[in-house]
């Protein structure tokens, strides 16, 4: 599997990863060599199928939604500079120590985009709101079949009670973010890659 | 203008006269010791130089990349990350603020997508199955450019070498090699047929066995196969059934090179269908028919007639189905645990540093691969004979396999996957899905849902791997036909259809 991946990716390319998502250049060639695996039709993009073609993520019950998130609004292919932009939300927060640069834009693992990140999967419509049927969608594809219509329908209401501030009957970004002010999302939404 | 050719004439005389002395010369110092049953030694001196080889090559290399500044890259066996193995219960009451256990009330988070969002990404950047189906990477350059990351451009020397390299295998080892796997067949075919005609009794079971494992010898010369047969006092009798990982189709050469089995499989046509008919000519195989290969019963019960002849040898199975990589072991399909004989465990390992023997069947034909193991250094394989296992009380045919298979993965120093190694081709199974959203519910409403359903394996780890209890009820036949020789007949037969309906889907 390693025998092409450097070759096709040049130096140049690299080091613009590295400065966009902060990843080393021993973890782009790596995760570049992941990405041409995966990427049968090798014609250097990556559909919808070639995800679902891991057991692991097709057995995910959010597995469609995460697919999604990869792919840019109303594309088909996602290149290995989108591949690794939206990977680079799971890097630990720890890592940017490094480099701290005060006029750089905010990385794109900070606290508040791996927030994003998760409140897009809720968002289906991107209108920066989730309403009780996109919460109801997402309940649904997390439990199947083993719940019924009221009961689900019953946390949902109870959902979007807690943290609905504004009387709208749906959440905001902000109204997200304040419900998860105490949870830990640093670590949960951050995987160890290796140096 | 004729004077011009007459050096050229005399030297290109000369140049042949010289390459078919080689040759024949060559042929013959490999021919004969196989032909006896007797091994020179030759082989393992030419596997320990190559050794010595590569590491200079690998020494020189990193030397040439540190002078150029350039990043040589490493393949990390240790993996691209780290990843977490804790259970969904275990991580969703850790990111649930309160911390409470069970209640009445259905408890839900909007952090509780972090879990699957998490695991999700998890398993797009490293996933245990489907780097399983493609070859593995090696941490030093053999001097083969398919395996290689562009060192060949480093340093002059190394890539001298490598030219040197690719005259050697190209020019010399190829052919030879081909001649041989060809007088090889070419034997096992006649001789078989003629045995064939011996009436059944003591003379023509022995020459047929002798005939065997002559060809097979000259087969695994061919390859240049250096194998290493452990625990010999374990190898497989007659009455039983041959159990082992399933990397290669070449893997039927090398345990045939050692004893001798029946094989299991579907009548092809073609050039192997003619060695398949020969072979069958003088001793028992088991080939199916096309459409004999759906009826299950039928399958099981000309495998059970087999194994209670005493007279006859063992089966060779590769539960499997398919080829994988040979870093792991994938799930055994339960077809051949049923019959309620002994099983003789064997686990096959390759080294790697040599040339990597895995058939990638999606990527490459039967006689492309033939050609690249043809072409490479040699293969190099340790085989090991595990104790006979039978079914145990109280222990179904699916538990039986999973213990075979631990057995195997243990002794070959493989992972041991629950995984189907039909995933290659078809599609995973929503129930597994469907597993994944009842564990989730549970958390969310608590064990007010019946738990009626006894998973025999409720434990984290394999919470996400496969659930042997509904695995193979609608797959009929391909438990018993290996894989390999249906592959190939997706290539040599243009016309195939899809092997059952009830196969998930095969793209690719």
């Amino acid at each position: 599997m390693g025998s092409r991946a450097s070759t096709l990716l040049r130096e140049e390319e690299i080091e613009e990863i590295k400065k966009e998502t902060g990843f080393s250049h021993s973890q782009i060639t790596r995760l570049y060599s992941r990405f041409t695996s995966l990427d049968k039709g090798e014609n250097g993009t990556l559909s919808r199928e070639d995800f679902q073609r891991i057991p692991e993520l097709a057995i995910n019950p959010l597995g469609d939604r995460i697919i999604n998130a990869f792919f840019p609004e109303g594309e088909d292919q996602v290149n290995f500079r989108g591949f690794m932009r939206t990977l680079a939300h799971f890097r630990p927060i720890e890592d940017n120590e490094k480099n701290k640069d005060p006029t750089a834009s905010e990385p794109l693992n900070s606290r508040s985009n791996k927030l994003l990140f998760a409140f897009r999967l809720y968002d289906l419509d991107r209108d920066d709101k989730i309403s009780r049927d996109e919460l109801l969608q997402v309940l649904r594809m997390m439990v199947g079949v083993n719940i019924s219509d009221e009961q689900l329908g019953s946390i949902a209401d109870r959902t979007i009670q807690e943290a609905d501030q504004n009387g709208d009957n749906s959440i905001s970004f902000n109204e997200f973010i304040k419900v998860l002010e105490k949870v830990d999302v640093e670590q949960k939404m951050s995987i160890r890659f290796l140096h | 203008m004729g004077w011009f050719l007459l050096p050229f004439d005399n030297l290109l005389c000369i140049v042949l006269g010289i390459s078919f002395t080689v040759g024949f010369s060559s042929l013959l110092v490999i021919v004969v010791p196989a032909v006896l049953g007797v091994s020179i030694g030759i082989r393992r001196l030419y596997m320990k130089s190559l050794l010595k080889v590569f590491e200079w090559a690998t020494v020189r290399m990193e030397r040439g990349a540190k002078e150029k500044n350039q990043h040589l890259y490493k393949p990390y066996s240790n993996g691209i990350i780290a990843k977490e193995l804790s259970s969904l219960e275990q991580e969703i009451q850790e990111l649930r603020a309160s911390g409470t256990t069970l209640s009445s009330e259905p408890e839900f988070e909007m952090a509780d997508i972090m879990y699957f969002c998490r695991r999700g990404v998890e398993s797009i950047v490293d996933d245990e199955v489907t780097k399983r189906f493609s070859a593995q990477e090696l941490e030093s350059w053999n001097l083969l450019t398919r395996s290689n990351f562009n060192a060949r451009h480093i340093s002059l020397r190394l890539s001298v070498l490598w030219g040197l390299g690719l005259f050697i295998r190209y020019g010399f080892l190829l052919p030879l090699r081909v001649t041989l796997a060809a007088s090889g067949i070419g034997l096992l075919v006649v001789l078989t047929t003629i045995v064939g005609f011996i009436p059944s009794g003591w003379l023509r079971t022995y020459l047929s066995e002798k005939i065997h494992l002559m060809s097979y010898r000259i087969c695994v010369r061919s390859l240049t196969a250096i194998i290493t047969y452990h625990n010999s006092e374990n190898k497989p009798k007659n009455g039983g059934i041959c159990v082992a990982n399933h990397t290669t189709p070449i893997d039927v050469i090398i345990l045939a090179n050692d004893g001798c089995y029946s094989m299991v499989g579907q009548i092809h046509g073609g050039l192997i269908g003619v060695v398949q008919r020969a072979m069958v000519k003088s001793s028992p195989h088991i080939w199916f028919e096309r459409s004999e290969v759906k009826d299950r019963h039928l399958v099981a019960e000309r495998l059970s007639n087999h194994v209670a002849d005493k007279t006859k040898h063992p089966i060779l199975i590769f539960p499997e189905g398919t080829c994988i990589n040979n870093t792991s072991v994938m799930m055994f399909k339960k077809g051949s645990f049923e019959i309620g004989c002994t099983v003789y465990p064997v686990a096959i390992k390759y080294d790697p540093r040599f040339g990597d023997a895995f058939w990638n069947s999606s990527k490459f034909g039967m006689v492309n691969y033939l050609l690249r193991m043809m072409s490479s250094w040699a293969i190099v394989c340790s085989v090991w004979y595990l104790p006979p296992m039978s079914r145990e009380e109280g222990e179904d045919a699916v538990q039986f396999a999973n213990r075979v298979k631990a057995a195997i993965a243990t002794q070959g120093g493989l992972v041991d996957l629950l995984w189907d190694g039909g995933l290659k081709r078809g599609k995973v199974k929503n129930t597994f899905k469907e597993e994944q959203q009842k564990l989730y519910s549970k958390v969310l409403v608590g064990d007010q849902e019946d738990q009626g359903e006894d998973r025999p394996q409720e434990d984290e780890e394999e919470e996400e791997e496969l659930e042997e209890g509904d695995q193979n009820e609608d797959r009929p036949l391909e438990d018993y036909t290996p894989r390999p020789l249906e592959d190939c007949s997706l290539r040599l037969q243009e016309e195939e259809e899809e092997r059952g309906s009830e196969t998930p889907m095969k793209d690719q």
